[in-house]
């Protein structure tokens, strides 16, 4: 399972990061994660991944819970029609309120699901290749590659000034 | 933001973390006396649900009196927090940076509380979960044409929305907490909580869009809740109440009063945790801004109703707004005008929207004048009604007072305890304002 060899380089400056980035994309190395204390568009627009998916979730869920709020109050009134200051059993303007609100509950709480399903939250990198210094000041990008290529990726990265490198198996 | 030019990634972690360093005399010193009158309003409530609701201070014709105001009042307070790291999140306001954690806690904090007061105001509290729509053996569902009913919906729709919206901006910050701290259990502690966090790019592309989504999904929300809130007043007939201004003139109050308190918090924890190169007076000065504006619309609010109910020709209306203003609540009605109108005069002055003390003070009476508006509001309409036979007085009982103080205890506790257990300034979006670390190397981006 674990034929690859992950290898980590530890930077200061964001440039830099970009930098390297690009370098190792030039040399076919694209199974890439950067790690950075802050979000960053230059970092973002480097490393060029996909559109955030989270959108379709935040989409479906708040379609999902205006549908729950149309079928939750006109189906409960309709359960046991009782009468109140002669008011149509079924009456939008009251229900609108009902079905904003609960449009908004299950979209925000969908939207959540999609970040917690699409972050891949502990499973982005292994311990090893983390370094507690990426919540604070530090840059790291991590390369995945296969064993023989490690010195190639070691030398990008030194030539790149990276301050440290560390080596596992992932 | 030149008065944060000293400020580098490595010392945000450290200033801001160092503010969960064990707590100190002081803190304690006035944790445990809010212990004390939290346990006072317990002594309170315990009281009130042994002796009935005759303990508290209603009196024909008024039964809805301080625990509404309560209500209403901390309701209000928790729309400034959404306001702050939401609504300017979308207009990407930079003084929201420093103080949009104080002000997100303030939200959770302040609907936690503002959610006691329907159940301490019913008379069987025990069965507040009649609120809830449930299937139930007596096969009746709720009235959904219930203003009433509206509200269960809103605040709980925002207390669970703003809560996991205080928690998402807090993830990256808990794993750097996380990444500092030595002692086990703590490490322990927000490791879990942290959920795992990296700070990858990938983990930052969903949390960026996650975010944003959130403060999209709470814009609309924060300004539904104190909508929905004002119908409960707006939707019934009662001279005082009806009247289509209610909604904005809430949302609006809620802002106001919101952040005179995001002020009151503020002004001490940046005193006492020595904050002063992140809560800048250029953060002031904004909030300043945003308090005049909400001055004059609820100003104007007040001056409109009173032609309302000139140009409706009701003389029920009229009546109600002309004992406002010269009956028994007078009073309070002036203290009500003072605060809120008045002393923020000062405000469009550049030099008191610096002066920290002088905002200082100015909040605290925004915070009176708003809880006033709110009993003005409840009290003096439901006091003076159509029928003269029906008018009477009310004014709150010792227990009603004592579960008010106690809430406002309530409040603080949990504030008190934030402080000391979560980053109370967001370190990774401080990192945002500060400059981008570059070595200045020539590289083909744009940079």
């Amino acid at each position: 399972m674990k034929d690859n060899q992950g290898v980590l380089g530890i930077f200061s400056y964001v440039d830099v990061t970009v930098e390297t980035v690009k370098k190792l994309k030039r040399a076919g190395f694209f199974k890439l994660r950067v790690f950075s204390p802050l979000p960053n568009h230059d970092i973002e627009e480097v490393m060029d991944e996909p559109e955030s998916i989270v959108r379709f979730f935040t989409l479906f869920g708040a379609m999902l819970g205006a549908a729950c709020g149309v079928a939750f109050t006109v189906l409960t009134s309709t359960d046991w029609p009782i009468s109140v200051s002669a008011k149509p059993i079924v009456s939008l303007p009251p229900f609108i309120v009902i079905i904003f609100e609960l449009t908004i509950l299950i979209g925000a709480l969908s939207t959540l699901l999609g970040f917690l399903i699409n972050a891949r939250l502990r499973r982005n990198a292994p311990k090893s290749m983390y370094d507690p210094r990426f919540s604070e000041d530090k840059f790291g990008v991590m390369v995945t590659c296969d064993k023989e290529s490690v010195e190639e990726v070691e030398n990008i990265l030194s030539s790149q000034g990276a301050e440290e490198i560390k080596f596992d198996e992932v | 933001m030149s008065e944060q030019s000293t400020l580098t990634y490595a010392r945000v972690n450290e200033d801001i973390i160092r503010m969960l360093d064990k707590p100190t005399v002081k803190w304690l010193a006035l944790f445990i006396p809010t212990l004390g009158f939290v346990g006072f309003g317990l002594f309170c409530f315990i009281h009130q649900v042994y002796s009935g609701l005759g303990v508290a201070g209603y009196r024909h014709p008024v039964f809805w009196g301080v625990y509404i105001t309560d209500f209403v009042f901390w309701v209000g307070i928790a729309h400034s927090g959404t306001l702050i790291s939401a609504i300017l999140y979308l207009f990407r306001a930079n003084f929201r940076m420093s103080i949009y954690r104080i002000a997100e806690a303030m939200t959770v904090f302040a609907v936690l509380t503002a959610g006691l007061f329907p159940i301490i105001h019913l008379g069987r509290p025990w069965n507040f979960y009649w609120l809830f729509p449930y299937p139930n053996q007596r096969e009746l569902w709720v009235n959904f044409k219930s203003p009433l009913l509206w509200d269960v919906f809103a605040v709980s729709t925002y207390l669970t929305v703003s809560s996991l919206f205080f928690f998402l901006g807090l993830i990256p910050d808990i794993a750097a907490v996380r990444d500092k701290v030595k002692d086990v259990p703590r490490k322990i502690a927000y490791t879990v909580l942290s959920l795992g966090w990296k700070g990858s790019n990938w983990e930052w592309l969903h949390y960026t869009r996650t975010y944003l989504f959130f403060a999209a999904f709470a814009t609309p929300l924060v300004l539904s809740v104190h909508s929905v809130v004002s119908w409960d007043f707006a939707m019934s007939n009662l001279p005082g109440w009806h009247t289509t201004i209610f909604a904005p003139y809430f949302v609006a109050g809620a802002i106001f009063s919101g952040l005179g308190m995001v002020i009151t918090l503020t002004v001490p924890i940046r005193k006492i945790f020595h904050l002063e190169e992140y809560i800048t007076l250029d953060n002031y000065d904004g909030m300043a801004k945003l308090i005049i504006m909400t001055s004059l619309i609820v100003g104007y609010a007040y001056g409109v109703e009173f032609f309302l109910a000139w140009y409706s020709g009701s003389p029920y209306e009229w009546g109600q707004f002309y004992y406002r203003v010269t009956g028994q609540y007078a009073l309070f009605y002036w203290i009500m005008i003072v605060c809120n109108v008045i002393i923020p005069i000062p405000l469009w002055f550049k030099a008191v929207r610096r002066n920290v003390k002088a905002l200082f003070i100015i909040s605290i009476f925004i915070n009176i004048g708003m809880w006033f508006e709110r009993f003005n509001i409840i009290v003096i309409s439901l006091s003076q009604g159509f029928d003269p036979a029906a008018w009477g007085i009310y004014m709150p009982s010792w227990v009603e007072i004592g579960i008010t103080v106690g809430s406002f205890a309530w409040f603080f506790m949990f504030f008190l305890i934030f402080i000391k257990t979560l980053p109370a300034v967001s370190i990774a979006e401080m990192k945002e304002i500060l400059p981008v670390p570059n070595k200045g190397i020539k590289g083909d981006h744009a940079g």
